[in-house]
């Protein structure tokens, strides 16, 4: 039964699976039952308009909110039950929010660092050279001894998933990791999440930079009104979307 | 004009009333000593608790803050010094303004504290959460280090009020500086030991005030 929800591969084996997924906010249904599957080193692209619970998914995929039903696993290990270490099974969810949601009174390299020796308890030689190797990654190693009020949009945007990758996940989820940005500065950002990407990294993005959904994301999943309307390669939901829905909320993005 | 000066400013009946005035201000410093760490703690823990996801324990701080808050410090330190001997607890004075004033100080500084928490925004704790921080180490790595330094300036008014506020220490006969210096005017029948006393207040919270309106005038920039 659990194979009919994804095409590829056996959901058993995917990296991060939705399955199930119901959550309401009071009387209000946000997710309706969201069954996703993104395997290891997918990047999975999530569209859908505003209000139709992109969000509310994807901070149900680490827990930031409680699901009403409906489980969460990576690799598959669930993310809910008795004796589940949350605080351990968040380590292997890197976050990127769209606020950027840096620690103002930490430079680059303390924003970094903070979780490796709180969470990992490593030593502080040891978590700075491994925070050096993340900002390295995202082209910011210059900048670690700047406070985030010092850097550009975009640059702390990169120190955040700096901050994500540092500790190695499994799978990486992105709120709008540009949509706070000037646009000349949505470049960098979108270039170290393609570097990302290439390093093999499982990523599950919400975000409406369709150009570059449509070059980089391998799955593009449609959702509206709390379900996941239609799914499938960029090229299909770009070109050939089979629903009406997809049709009309795509048309506003060509004009 | 002649006799304002004789009243107030009497050199030769300050000079006088200094060492017992001088020792008062060390014992105003040790209530300090004592009171304001204690206060502050008790008020850091309180705030804490007060924003607690658990009903008993949020109400429960909410309760002792505003308790301690209505209760105006002199008639809590006259209850505790007064009425606990009644309820067989035998108290010296320095005791019973040092938890006297640690309760009214708590309350107060948990209201800053507690401001300050709340000023900290939602996505710093949610940002510490994703990398598997626990509560606790976010609380303490990431919201309370923001915490305070929002509310810097309102703690140290604060800490401004308690010095101010030790002078209530005499109404249990503590011996603290205005306690003193009341004491000289009585028997000299002259006030200046009291301007001396005021300007020696002046003299230690003059620092605190212009640290607290050069933090309020960068917070405001
Ligand atoms: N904490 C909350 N409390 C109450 N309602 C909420 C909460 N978070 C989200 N909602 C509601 O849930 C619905 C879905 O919100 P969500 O943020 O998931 O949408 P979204 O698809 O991410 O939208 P956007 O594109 O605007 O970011 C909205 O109607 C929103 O108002
Ligand atoms: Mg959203």
């Amino acid at each position: 039964m659990a194979s009919t929800y994804n095409e590829k591969g056996t959901p058993s084996s995917a990296t991060l699976s939705v399955r199930a997924l119901h959550k309401s906010f009071g009387v209000l249904p946000v997710l309706k039952g969201i069954d996703l599957h993104v395997q290891r080193s997918e990047m999975v692209f999530v569209l859908g308009p505003s209000g139709s619970g992109k969000s509310t998914m994807l901070r149900c995929c680490n827990l930031l909110e409680e699901p009403d039903s409906g489980a969460i696993l990576i690799e598959g290990d669930k993310l809910t039950g008795p004796g589940v270490d949350l605080n351990k099974m968040r380590q292997r969810i890197g976050m990127v929010f769209q606020s950027f949601n840096l620690y103002p009174h930490l430079s680059a390299l303390g924003n970094v660092t903070l979780a490796l020796r709180r969470v990992l308890k490593m030593p502080r030689e040891q978590a700075e050279s491994e925070a050096i190797a993340a900002l390295t990654k995202v082209g910011l190693s210059n900048r670690a001894g700047h406070f985030p009020s010092q850097l550009s949009g975009g640059q702390q945007q990169r120190v955040a998933i700096a901050r994500a990758l540092a500790l190695k996940p499994t799978v990486m989820l992105f709120d709008e990791p540009t949509s706070a940005l000037d646009p000349e500065l949505v470049g960098d950002v979108l270039d170290v999440m393609r570097d990302v990407k290439e390093q093999g990294m499982t990523m599950l993005v919400v975000s409406h930079e369709m150009k570059f959904a449509r070059d980089a994301a391998d799955r593009v999943v449609f959702m509206d009104g709390g379900v996941i309307v239609e799914q499938g390669p960029p090229e299909q939901i770009f070109g050939a979307p089979t629903q009406e829905r997809t049709r009309t909320f795509l048309s506003r993005f060509h004009g | 004009m002649e006799a304002i000066i004789q009243q107030f400013f009497n050199i030769e009946i300050m000079i006088k009333a200094l060492p017992l005035v001088l020792k008062g201000l060390g014992v105003t410093l040790l209530i300090c000593a004592v009171v304001i760490p204690l206060g502050a703690l008790g008020g850091l823990f309180a705030a804490i608790a007060s924003v607690s996801k658990n009903r008993a324990v949020r109400w429960t701080a909410i309760g002792f803050v505003d308790l301690f808050r209505a209760i105006p410090p002199l008639v809590l330190l006259i209850f505790i010094y007064a009425g606990l001997p009644f309820a067989g607890i035998q108290i010296s004075p320095f005791v019973a303004v040092a938890v006297g004033f640690f309760l009214n100080n708590s309350a107060y500084f948990a209201e800053v504290f507690r401001a300050g928490i709340l000023s900290v925004p939602k996505g710093q704790t949610e940002a510490a959460r994703s990398t598997g921080m626990t509560q606790g180490q976010t609380l303490f790595w990431v919201t309370l280090p923001q915490a305070v330094r929002n509310v810097l300036p309102d703690l140290l008014s604060n800490v401004v009020e308690v010095v101010k506020l030790t002078s209530l220490a005499s109404v249990v006969s503590l011996g603290e500086m205005l306690h003193a210096a009341g004491l000289v005017r009585s028997l000299t029948y002259n006030a200046s030991p009291l301007v001396l006393a005021a300007g020696l207040y002046l003299v230690l919270l003059w620092p605190l005030i212009r640290l607290i309106s050069r933090f309020e005038r960068k917070i405001d920039t």
